[in-house]
């Protein structure tokens, strides 16, 4: 239970860190970090297939996608940067007073009513249900596969090509 | 549900509706195409967290693992065309801030 509070206060603050810091590539990581969190929290919570998932694809894969991304933009100057910090600071002093508020006040009213749930049925392997029971997932990830495929093509076809 | 999962629910739904405002906030307030995107991001880790903790208290980790596996394929699809579509708009307009896309109007 502590443990789960803690990482969860870890996710909620590398989430927020990654929202404020001026730098894109600091953000970036932020992401990275936040995504490591969410991994530890999924394997605690039973589900280490889709923590493995969280963790190669999401803190690995999209890390390194935004960085190919920010590398092509252009680095500030120093002083555009002291700029830039008064205005970030200006826009999001407000987040971590919300965030507080809303924590407090969640904490103390947020009281999800007992409900039952009947026992599950079926299998309980991930395999099996990727394969047997939720197969059109599959055939619309492919699709969807498919389609980011044929949309980087097109975004990144030359006029000559 | 048992009690220790309602317990569980109880608190982790608070932090998960932190990220959510979080996300929302940074997408708001960013007028940058890659701030929107870490937004998004920020607001798909609060989605893949809910789904993971309702699989986790009804018992059915299996059938949240194959969801979240899929959401995040589509993850990295949006990312990976956004993050290109953001890269020509960077290329074409010399910004990516949304305002100043101006090329698009008709």
């Amino acid at each position: 239970m502590a443990l789960n509070l803690i990482l969860l206060s870890g996710l909620v603050l590398a989430a927020v860190w990654t929202v404020m810091t001026i730098r894109l590539i600091r953000a970036v990581v932020g992401l990275a970090l936040t995504s490591a969190i969410l991994a530890v929290i999924m394997y605690r919570l039973n589900s280490p297939l889709a923590a493995v998932f969280e963790l190669s694809v999401c803190s690995g894969l999209i890390s390194v996608i935004f960085i190919t991304t920010v590398s092509f933009t252009q680095r500030i100057s120093k002083e555009r940067l002291l700029v830039r910090r008064r205005e970030r600071l200006a826009k999001f002093w407000l987040l971590p007073i919300i965030l507080v508020t809303a924590g407090l006040f969640l904490m103390q009213y947020l009281k999800i009513p007992d409900f039952v749930i009947s026992a599950p049925s079926g299998s309980q392997d991930v395999r099996e249900i990727i394969w047997n029971l939720r197969h059109l997932d599959l055939f619309g990830q492919i699709l969807v596969l498919f389609a980011g495929i044929f949309g980087v093509v097109i975004l990144f076809k030359t006029p000559d090509a | 549900m048992n009690a220790p999962s309602v317990s569980i629910f109880n608190y982790f739904l608070v932090f998960i509706i932190l990220l959510f405002i979080t996300g929302i906030y940074c997408i708001l307030v960013s007028f940058n195409l890659i701030r929107a995107l870490i937004g998004l991001e920020v607001l798909i880790k609060a989605v893949t967290l809910l789904i993971l903790l309702a699989g986790y208290t009804c018992g059915r980790t299996a059938l949240a693992q194959a969801i979240v596996i899929t959401l995040i394929v589509i993850e990295i699809v949006v990312m990976v065309v956004a993050g290109g579509i953001a890269f020509w708009a960077f290329r074409y307009n010399k910004t990516i801030d949304p305002r100043r896309l101006s090329n698009l109007k008709g």
